[in-house]
């Protein structure tokens, strides 16, 4: 039963969409709200059926054909069945032939890649898929985001006024197909992101859009010409990241880092759908980000303990990362690994010898990565002192109360 | 042990308010949980049904039928069940926990007339 109507949300609104056209994405969403509104009223009396899945789409089903019914002269549908949906021969198989598992699941990912528009801002697409494809809501979305409820939703109802002023949804065919993976992977990137390192502070929310992610991932590995190293490569990574969830908060929902977290409470099964997935992603000769951050999401995973970890092959990953994809929070990444393999010494000459290393002025973590190197270094006054800064500099009430936390043990 | 009947009413536009699935679940949830505690405690006779919020009313002699009860109706009856308990005070005590309520409904507690004296 658990986040049933979320999980069924997405499909049924991707079947509606095949049957009505994205031009009535908000009347699909309508009959999908119709349908569980009539769900809850029928199950809390009578009780949940043996397929709530299946009469919820039964009811979705019935409601399109009513509505097709009664609009058909003043509405246009999606023009690639119109014909079949004008004829009460062909209408009903049309309707049906929406339904099944395989035209639901290539709409889902028709409609994956028309929120990743690029002509819509990045937020837009990842709260578009929530919303349309993972069945948040924009309350839901607005709170994993930290904004407000009412921009949230203005956001949503512009990124769906710009998805249904298309006359179609992305043809998966299409010439443009490689550029808008590239897109659509960069999305569920940043969706994983969001829900790992985000700013949220329910841990359930967070947990969730990491699961979401995962969901998607896989979905998108089933498209026909998806299946590439570089989305396995991105799959692998969250598999990888999401294996160490269950140990990544603590009791009271705060943080536990990487280099303490009871690697006993990872999930080895992700862990291993990871592995295999990373080795999958190996065919061929392009390295990408992703390649570079599951490979090193990897070294963790094989490791049984902080001291077990293979460091230098870390850094060298770090050194991979800096020269195909070079940030600061990489490079900030990469010092913090050479303190493990070289000691907090030289841990803190390459965090001070980052280059740019004033962008990171603002980044709670600079500091905080500071005051772990003068911890360890015995210099407790200076680790007082940086963890006091990176505190200060805290996004949101966890991460202070984190940050807060290392100072207290010091 | 006597019967009574609850009628459950509300506005049917909060009836049919968009919910995300999350709120939705947990309505549903809470209902489903009232219903359990119910019937565990041995006071439930039979669930009811829930109702369509239009319909007709055929009225008088003469039979006439309107459309109705209308939408904007403030306290349509959205379903019932059937419960036993020792007395009104205690049927009246079992419906506190109906989530109806939570969303600014009403049940209203109806003794059944008995037929054994």
């Amino acid at each position: 039963m658990e986040h049933l109507f979320r999980r069924e949300s997405g499909r049924l609104v991707a079947a509606l969409t095949r049957i009505f056209g994205v031009h009535n994405l908000a009347l699909a969403e309508d009959v999908v709200q119709d349908a569980f509104c009539r769900a809850i009223e029928v199950w809390k009396v009578r009780g949940v059926p043996d397929n709530p899945g299946g009469w919820l789409m039964a009811v979705a089903r019935h409601r399109a054909l009513d509505v097709i019914r009664r609009e058909r002269t003043a509405r246009t549908f999606a023009p690639e069945i119109s014909r079949m949906l004008d004829s009460e021969w062909t209408l009903s198989p049309a309707v049906h032939a929406a339904f099944e598992l395989p035209a639901i699941r290539d709409e889902q990912l028709r409609m994956m890649f028309s929120c990743c528009d690029p002509a819509l801002p990045e937020q837009t697409q990842v709260a578009l898929i929530l919303n349309i494809l993972c069945g948040f809501g924009a309350a839901e979305i607005a709170a994993a985001f930290l904004t407000g409820r009412a921009a949230m939703e203005k956001r949503l109802s512009r990124g769906k006024k710009s998805l249904a002023a298309s006359a179609t949804l992305f043809d998966l065919s299409d010439t443009d197909f490689v550029t808008r993976l590239s897109g659509v992977r960069g999305a569920l990137y940043l969706l994983f992101n969001e829900g790992y390192h985000g700013a949220s502070a329910q841990a359930a929310v967070r947990a969730e859009l990491c699961h979401e992610s995962l969901r998607l991932v896989l979905l998108l590995l089933e498209a026909p010409g998806a299946d590439v190293p570089e989305t396995r490569a991105l799959a692998a990574l969250m598999h990888l990241h999401a294996a160490r969830l269950p140990a990544r908060l603590d009791r009271e929902g705060d943080l536990n880092p990487l280099l303490e977290q009871d690697r006993t409470r990872w999930d080895a099964s992700l862990a291993a759908a990871g592995l295999a997935l990373l080795d999958r992603a190996a065919e061929g000769a392009i390295v990408t980000p992703y390649h570079v951050e599951a490979a090193i999401a990897a070294e963790h995973a094989s490791a049984a303990s902080v001291e077990q970890t293979d460091w230098s092959a870390i850094v060298g990953l770090y050194d991979r990362l800096m020269t195909i994809a070079p940030s600061p929070v990489v490079a900030l990444n990469r010092a913090i690994a050479i303190g493990q393999r070289d000691g907090a010494d030289a841990g803190l000459a390459a965090l001070i010898g980052i280059q740019g290393a004033d962008r990171l002025k603002r980044y709670p973590f600079y500091a905080a990565a500071r005051a772990e190197f003068e911890r360890v270094r015995g210099d407790l006054a200076g680790a007082r002192r940086d963890f006091a800064a990176a505190a200060a500099l805290a996004r949101n009430p966890a991460e202070r109360r984190f940050l807060e936390k290392r100072a207290r043990d010091l | 042990m006597s019967q009574f009947l609850y009628l459950y009413r509300s506005e049917p536009a909060v009836r049919s308010q968009a919910m995300s699935p999350e709120l939705a679940q947990q309505n549903m949830q809470r209902w489903m949980t009232w219903m359990q505690d119910l019937e565990k405690k041995g006071h439930l006779k039979d669930r009811g049904q829930p109702l369509e919020n239009g319909g007709k009313v055929v009225r008088g002699k003469q039979k006439t039928v309107t459309d109705g009860p209308y939408a904007e109706a403030k306290d349509l009856v959205g379903g019932f069940t059937l419960v036993e308990a020792q007395n009104i005070d205690q049927a009246v005590e079992l419906s506190r926990g109906c989530p109806i309520l939570d969303g600014g409904g009403s049940v209203e507690v109806r003794p059944v007339m008995r037929m054994d004296y």
